[in-house]
């Protein structure tokens, strides 16, 4: 009995495969939830990052409709997040950021007051890193007896992400952000919190989100929260996060230095360590990207040019911050003092070249 | 609108249909023909000059003045402080 015959087996049957394969499924979530402050039983897996906050969003409100019907979010959540409320059916209100990106907690509060269903609050911005104060934002709930949705995805399996940190009901995460595998993610409910599924028809994930599980991808997610163990202070994620967190202050310190008006987005040190962004004035998004991907470094850009839609970066926007001339850096595991060294000359390289080029002889 | 004393009426960059980052580079191209405590009006219909004209006004030290949007259409009164 290989694992390939195991995971091809289909967990409800009760066949030798098929009961194999429910062990396997059910081990993978004991050991995702336990990594998440979890309870098994209330743990429930998706095909991604994206069906977990449209499940955890609009199931949430949906299965709590004597509460307010408004939802809060940051202005600064996921695009996925902002179309889940936007699309739950009751009225969505945005809250402020400042200019690092960090929520506006008396906005909160005012808001609040008037009443909500829910709350959803990103845990680090995946466009500059900044965390959110979510033991503040919890509170908030609390008092206001709203429920709280953390989107995870950025920090699961990187920094410690429980039900009792995030003082959250509802935590979505990715696999595909931590090496956890593509086409799997999962929402973790607190014990009071209830969820409609979106997917309905079987009794599989406890009725709570129907359709074969992808058992592969559990046991790959379950695997990398092993191997990962974010909430152990020795564990691999925290050796990384330490190497990442050294490499960014390096980065944000460095780009000023190269260029004159850049603009080194986010929150110093209160921000997931493996996202970096920086906007150079003058410049043109895609054309940053274009220079620097020649000199061998793949960076993303939120500039409006260098989008399809034509808008810029929501999360720039919100934060007032230099919309155009932007590129965003990934900081893997494997990047070295070195690669960030080169990409910090590149940067200044490119800039300097695309200045010449559109400011001329000014 | 009467132009008898070019130095002090308000002059316009119009940069409708251009994209980021033109408007901004056009308005630091501009910005020395304008004199030290004149204003200019920048018309962009750029999303992103919403946010790059106010942030390029405080990177550079210049002052914001007014900022209106009409059906799409940004403007910006900017204040040249030095």
């Amino acid at each position: 009995m290989t694992v390939a015959e195991s995971v091809a087996a289909d967990p409800m049957r009760n066949h030798g495969p098929g009961r194999r394969a429910r062990d396997l499924l059910e081990s993978a979530r004991t050991a995702i939830a336990a990594a998440f402050g979890g309870d098994p039983e209330r743990l429930v897996m998706t095909s991604g990052g994206t069906e977990a906050v449209h499940l955890a969003v609009q199931g949430a409100v949906a299965a709590n409709r004597t509460r307010p019907a408004r939802i809060l979010s940051s202005a600064v959540e996921h695009s996925a997040v902002l179309w889940a409320a936007d699309h739950a059916g009751v009225e969505h209100v945005r809250i402020p950021v400042d200019r690092h990106g960090v929520v506006d907690l008396d906005a909160l509060a005012d808001q609040l007051r008037r009443g909500a269903a829910l709350v959803s609050c990103i845990h680090a911005s995946h466009e500059v890193g900044t965390v959110q104060p979510l033991e503040a934002v919890a509170r908030l709930c609390r008092d206001h007896d709203a429920l709280l949705h953390v989107d995870a995805a950025q920090t699961a399996g990187r920094m410690a992400v429980t039900l009792a940190s995030t003082g959250a009901d509802y935590v979505s995460v990715s696999g595909a952000k931590f090496g956890g595998g593509r086409g799997i993610g999962a929402v973790v409910l607190s014990p009071r919190a209830r969820l409609r599924p979106l997917l309905g028809g079987d009794e599989r994930e406890r009725r709570r989100r129907a359709g074969l599980e992808h058992l592969p991808g559990v046991a790959a997610m379950a695997e990398a929260l092993l191997q990962l163990a974010p909430s152990d202070p020795q564990g691999q994620a925290a050796r990384d996060a330490a190497a990442a967190h050294h490499l960014r202050r390096r980065l944000r310190a460095a780009l000023p230095q190269v260029a004159d008006d850049v603009e080194v987005h986010g929150a110093p040190d209160a921000a997931a360590p493996h996202i970096a962004a920086v906007s150079a004035l003058y410049c043109d998004g895609q054309a940053l990207v274009s220079a620097l991907d020649d000199a061998g470094f793949a960076v993303h850009s939120g500039s409006s040019c260098a989008t399809t839609s034509g808008e810029p970066s929501h999360v720039l926007v919100a934060m007032g911050a230099l919309t155009h001339g932007h590129v965003r850096v990934s900081v893997g595991p494997e990047v070295t003092e070195e690669d960030v060294d080169a990409f910090v000359e590149a940067f200044g390289q490119a800039v300097g070249r695309l200045r010449a080029a559109s400011l001329g002889g000014r | 609108m009467t132009t008898t004393d070019p130095a002090s009426a308000a002059r316009t960059l119009d940069t409708l249909g251009k994209k980021c980052p033109v408007p901004v580079i056009e308005l630091a191209k501009t910005m020395p023909r304008v004199d030290v405590g004149d204003t200019l009006v920048v018309l962009s219909d750029d999303p992103g000059a919403k946010v790059d004209i106010p942030v390029w006004c405080r990177m550079k030290k210049h002052e914001l003045v007014g900022a209106d949007e009409d059906a799409g259409v940004f403007s910006f009164v900017v204040r040249r402080r030095h």
